[in-house]
């Protein structure tokens, strides 16, 4: 443990750059599969070919979709993050469709007869309602995000990933534990904090009802 | 772009089809590993309801390990090559079979079990006649994800000298042969797509068979 102890801030860098990777790339998904998912959610044709698009890039390794973007994105965040948000869609989009579908007609009918607007509708109902589910697609995108976002580190785009690369060529055990397990550390934070949310939001909608 | 695609793999056919050869066998003995390693563990767990609990937390832990910290792991344990490389993905697909099968066994239900029972079967037919054919479908489905995470991660192979078509692309990374590196690219989406495609088609057909059977 002695390169840890005497590299903290080498670690803390890398760990930052891995947050902060995630999480832009995490509110980006966010901006692109909302009106996604709010489109395809009563539009059965449209949702079924936003499934099969995503699903495809949602299949596609990591390390390809790299390399299939470096041609006209170079190397660097700019790739790196956009893989993060192709792969994000699949989750995010269905998740978020899902969940304004499974709003209780009833609501809906009610909203309507009280002279509520599409976008009032949407914004008061659909989407509070929908918030449990929206907020689970986050959690495995999260939790996917920080996994891939490793491998970003072979785009120059820096992170844990970094650790583990430099473990690998230097033949550098310790670094490859300490990139590995902080990874995991930071999965299973993500993954409890939002399970925690999902569950005081799906209480919070249970009460509403 | 696509015309220098086409010409990098029409010369170097042999280099492609021999890094394909090696994913294909890597990702095979892999899952053949995890099948054979997870199947008898989830039949073993159902019985022991305590163990299971302690495997089953052990299990989601190792989930989270990302496939390239698993890769990099089995470097200063056993070393470069295909060996490590085998390791390191039959751990990778262990977790969504082992969890698959452990789930399927234990929501077998009761009460055809009891008819079965009654019907003075032992608990090695009961096994064999009901729970394995009834838990078939959602095991079938743990081998497919697992399929597709282990092809996925076969390409990551290639950092620890496990071969692959992920040598392709880091060769063409390391030259900045664009053409080569696409080709990796493109070869690995494709591998997986199919992988994907290929899987879903014979759950569909087992689903079928069991259905026709029940």
């Amino acid at each position: 443990m002695s390169w840890t102890l005497e590299n903290g801030d080498i670690v803390a860098i890398a760990l930052g750059e891995h947050m902060l990777m995630v999480g832009s790339a995490l509110a980006i998904s966010l901006v692109i599969a909302l009106p996604l998912g709010i489109l395809t959610a009563r539009r059965p044709a449209f949702y079924v070919a936003a499934m099969s698009v995503t699903g495809v890039l949602y299949t596609i390794p990591a390390l390809a979709l790299f390399a299939l973007l470096i041609p006209s994105m170079g190397l660097g965040l700019a790739p790196a993050i956009t893989a993060l948000v192709l792969y994000s869609l699949l989750i995010l989009v269905r998740n978020i469709a899902i969940g304004i579908r499974e709003v209780p007609a009833e609501l809906i009918e009610a909203a309507d007869g009280m002279g509520y607007g599409r976008i009032r509708r949407l914004l008061d109902i659909e989407l509070p309602l929908a918030l449990p589910v929206i907020v689970a697609g986050v959690r495995i995108t999260a939790v996917t995000q920080i996994a891939v976002a490793t491998v970003a580190a072979y785009i120059s785009a820096g992170g844990l990933g970094d650790l583990i690369f430099q473990g690998i060529a230097q033949d550098f055990g310790e670094k490859i534990v300490v990139g590995a397990l902080l990874t995991s550390l930071l999965a299973i934070v993500a993954d409890e904090g939002l399970k925690h949310v999902e569950r005081r939001l799906r209480a919070a909608t249970a009460a509403r009802l | 772009m696509l015309r220098d695609v086409i010409a990098w793999l029409t010369d170097n056919r042999q280099a492609f089809d021999a890094a394909a050869g090696q994913h294909l066998v890597l990702s095979a003995t892999a899952l053949a590993a995890a099948i054979v390693l997870a199947l008898p563990l989830a039949l073993v767990l159902v019985q022991w309801q305590r163990l299971a609990n302690v495997a089953i937390t052990a299990v989601n832990v190792l989930r989270t390990i990302p496939s390239l910290a698993l890769l990099a792991a089995m470097l200063p344990l056993i070393g470069t090559g295909f060996l490590p490389s085998v390791i390191a993905l039959t751990l990778y697909g262990l977790p969504a079979i082992l969890i698959n099968s452990h789930t399927a066994l234990r929501e077998v239900d009761p009460d055809i079990v009891e008819a079965g029972l009654g019907q003075g079967m032992t608990s090695g037919q009961i096994l064999r006649r009901i729970a394995i054919p009834l838990a078939l479908p959602v095991v079938f489905a743990g081998i497919r994800t697992a399929a597709v995470q282990i092809v996925s991660a076969a390409t990551l192979a290639a950092f620890i000298g496990g071969g692959g078509l992920g040598e392709l692309i880091t060769a063409g990374m390391g030259t900045l042969n664009i053409p080569q590196l696409v080709s990796g690219g493109l070869a690995v989406a494709a591998l997986a797509v199919m992988t994907e495609l290929g899987f879903a088609f014979l759950e569909r057909g087992v689903r079928w068979s069991i259905g026709t059977a029940a």
